[in-house]
């Protein structure tokens, strides 16, 4: 690698208010002056100089403490109070699944909504994904904002060519003449023991398609502002959540907020390592971060939440700091978004690694049944823990 | 009674399997007969004059526009095309029975109806060209035609992808109590699709005011109807009497019998918000597109047959004349004038510059985001470092 003067891009953050501007990238490039690799290796030497890092996790919530106390929450009701938000706030907000309506939704996130807003705009429908994914489509062509619902993210696969072919395409086919402001979400990831078809990870076979947004919640803090801002979206958004992290507890702010749809959460500050996560493996990684602290390691954590497109100026300069990045993921080793990230990091700072980014993923294997195989198909924070060592003691 | 959750129905002791070639097939509304007579008893819909020429009209313009665009594309001066051959009168009468709030989601053989909303001949050209005018960017097919003013969505090539959105926008209007319904075309072939199921069934079920207009043309690209499907009426009662909707049968080359039960069915979904189903018969003169060449599957003399005798703009010409509304001095007066109008938006349509590079990015999200800005800032490096032949214009 040339010593010499290397381009560096000029990204502009996302401004983090509720009606966020998305991030730029201005295409002049601005030269700096390299750097010298040679330092770098002495990190971990410096951290017996130093004080060490004591606390895991950032502060006790991830929601900035306010003057008023805020309420304590699960993950599924932050949803919902979300769309209960939103849908208060804008008639043309409408939710549209099986069992979303009188049954209140398989896992609650439409529970009174229909009471509330009536039966029509909280819709139960008939069993087809297919259908009902391209009806939320078609109704959010003609003026409407949608919200689908899969049960299950798996099925949410008979509904392909709705997502790809048509929430993803039309804006673009059409010339720029209709939008399809549609937010599809539910459950997915690996569960307990739930079986291989109701342990999918859509992310991974939905990032490739242009056109759509995607975006992972892993907190009742960020699952209710995220909520309200892909119903605000213009675009097409798929919500993922996370089929065990339902019962999350946390206090969330009283007042309204909005998150940015394309920001990084940054977790935990730290020095050593760039941790990249999201949903589930968050609080894993978090966990195993708990012993790594312990043995006076300082990474820093990053939840991810925006996986299409990704938040490379948070990213970034993460990277520009640690010089080491792991990716804990949920998604398969081949195809996921470890894979894809691998590669955007690899594109855009290159100079600033250490070594290779490292991806700690599940195993190729449609996800079993019985416990010990299930557990052993995802990532453990045994795993993680080990993995990070590893890397910063230089042993790979 | 058995009251299942189910069905309610009555018991029976006989066991007894239902066949199904049992009931009659369903009979098929038509008010002229293949002259262009009316029938004895026909009740004539209210259509006067200047609406009648107009029809008329625009069939024969998307005649004419067919034959010369299909000519076009056999000269390799678009890379490909499809007609509506046979089924001008169905698409002009439907449309006509419309109103311009209704919204339609079309397969791809519908160019009449978005003919008869106003969609000009350089508009229609410029899509087909994909040139810098045409609305859709060049980023379709042509024949891909939309048009967000018309209310006529832009064309998906996948079959009846269509028929749950004209379901989910027949759920928007029904909320807000719009005087209008939502209108979508697929052919015989789009009915074995489990979107034309789902959508057929969720119609009914949530009472969306939606229009199911199935053109019947009896082949889904060289697929006869008797392979699509086995019940002798199968779109017909299985859509309707099946899934709960009303239902009808029209001689879709009868611009009259189509003008009426299209009105008519328009008024019951809009006045009761309910779906209708519509099975319009009618043959596809054409090959299914430029690529076909269905000589390979059918008789050149039931191809002619079909584009003679059988014409539906011919069948309406002479209802026409038989009102003294139309002369053989008008039509050859229209057919040179549709004809010079159709060369010269081709020509003037081939001539446009297409879309610039930096359309290729725009309108994939409301905004461009990084990833975007970036391979068009690499693109455009690209190009200006080749030869010319890479450029933009």
């Amino acid at each position: 690698m040339a010593a010499a003067a290397m381009a560096q891009k000029v990204l502009v953050p996302c401004s983090s208010s509720s009606s966020c501007g998305k991030v730029q990238f201005s295409p002049s490039r601005v030269h700096t002056q390299a750097i010298a690799f040679g330092g770098e290796l002495s990190q971990s030497s410096s951290r017996k100089n130093k004080s060490l890092a004591l606390k895991a996790v950032a502060g006790e919530t991830s929601a900035p403490v306010t003057a008023k106390s805020g309420h304590e929450i699960l993950l599924f009701d932050a949803l919902r109070e979300g769309l209960e938000e939103e849908m208060a706030r804008d008639p043309t907000v409408c939710v549209m699944g099986e069992d979303v309506g009188h049954y209140g939704g398989s896992y609650k996130v439409t529970k009174g909504l229909a009471e509330k807003f009536g039966d029509l705009r909280v819709l139960d429908t008939p069993i087809c994904e297919n259908s009902f994914t391209g009806m939320g489509i078609g109704a959010a062509m003609t003026g409407l904002r949608t919200v689908v619902e899969g049960m299950n993210m798996g099925f949410l696969l008979l509904a392909y060519n709705q997502i790809s072919n048509n929430a993803g395409m039309l804006h673009y086919t059409s010339g720029g003449q209709f939008k399809i402001p549609v937010v599809i979400r539910g459950p997915g990831g690996v569960g307990k023991q739930l079986g291989a078809e109701h342990s999918q990870r859509l992310e991974s076979y939905f990032q490739s398609v242009p056109g759509l947004q995607m975006v992972a919640c892993s907190t009742p803090y960020n699952a209710k502002g995220l909520m309200k801002a892909a119903i605000r979206s213009d675009n097409p958004v798929i919500l993922y959540e996370h089929v065990l992290l339902y019962n999350l507890k946390e206090r969330i702010p009283d007042e309204e907020y909005v998150l940015c749809l394309e920001e990084a959460e940054l977790v935990r500050p730290g020095k050593d390592i760039t941790i990249l996560t999201y949903s589930r493996m968050r609080h894993f990684v978090l966990q195993a971060a708990k012993t790594l602290v312990e043995r006076g390691y300082d990474p820093e954590i990053i939840d991810i939440r925006s996986l299409k497109p990704f938040d490379l100026f948070t990213i970034g300069n993460s990277i520009k700091k640690t010089h080491k990045v792991l990716i804990v993921e949920e998604c398969m080793r081949t195809g996921g978004i470890g894979a894809s990230l691998r590669a955007a990091i690899v594109d855009n700072f290159w100079d600033f690694l250490d070594g290779r980014p490292e991806c700690l993923s599940s195993q190729d294997v449609p996800t079993p049944y019985a416990a010990t195989l299930e557990d052993a198909t995802v990532v453990q924070p045994a795993q993680i823990i080990v993995k990070v060592e590893q890397m910063l003691q230089g042993l790979i | 009674m058995l009251d299942f959750p189910g069905a309610k129905a009555a018991f029976t002791s006989r066991m007894e399997f239902i066949s199904p070639n049992a009931a009659e097939a369903v009979p098929c509304f038509r008010i002229l007969d293949d002259l262009g007579r009316a029938l004895d008893g026909s009740d004539i819909p209210e259509i006067d004059s200047s609406l009648a020429v107009k029809m008329y009209h625009t069939m024969v313009r998307l005649q004419t526009f067919d034959s010369i665009f299909y000519e076009a594309q056999r000269q390799g001066r678009i890379s490909f095309y499809l007609t509506n051959i046979g089924e001008e009168a169905l698409n002009v009468a439907s449309a006509a029975a419309l109103t311009k709030d209704d919204v339609v989601f079309p397969q791809y053989r519908e160019h009449g109806v978005l003919m008869w909303r106003g969609f000009t001949l350089d508009e229609f050209a410029n899509q087909c060209f994909s040139n810098e005018d045409g609305h859709g960017k060049g980023r379709q097919m042509p024949i891909h035609y939309g048009s967000e003013k018309l209310n006529y969505f832009t064309i998906s090539s996948p079959i009846a992808t269509q028929l749950p959105h004209a379901v989910g926008a027949a759920y928007g209007l029904k909320m807000d109590r719009k005087n209008a319904c939502a209108v979508t075309y697929f052919g015989d072939g789009g009915s074995s699709e489990g979107d034309f199921h789902a959508a057929c069934n969720f119609a009914a079920v949530l009472e969306a005011p939606v229009l199911f207009v199935c053109r019947n043309n009896g082949y889904a690209i060289s697929t006869p109807a008797c392979e699509q499907y086995k019940g002798k009426h199968a779109i017909q009662l299985l859509a309707g009497r099946g899934y709960g909707m009303t239902s009808i049968r029209v001689d879709g080359n009868d611009a009259l019998a189509v003008f009426k039960a299209v009105s008519a069915a328009r008024k019951l979904a809009v006045e009761q918000s309910k779906p209708v189903l519509i099975e319009a018969m009618t043959y596809r003169v054409g090959h299914h597109s430029t690529s076909d060449d269905s000589t390979k599957y059918r008789s050149g003399e039931e191809i002619a047959h079909w584009r003679s005798v059988r014409d539906p703009v011919l069948r309406f010409r002479r209802w026409l004349e038989s009102n003294a509304w139309w002369s053989v001095e008008d039509e050859k007066e229209l057919r040179g004038a549709a004809r010079k109008e159709v060369i010269s938006a081709m020509n003037q349509a081939e001539k446009k510059n297409k879309p610039p590079l930096s359309e290729l990015f725009t309108d994939v999200y409301d905004t461009l985001p990084r990833n975007l800005l970036e391979q068009e800032a690499t693109l455009r490096d690209t190009v200006s470092k080749n030869p010319p032949s890479l450029a933009p214009h």
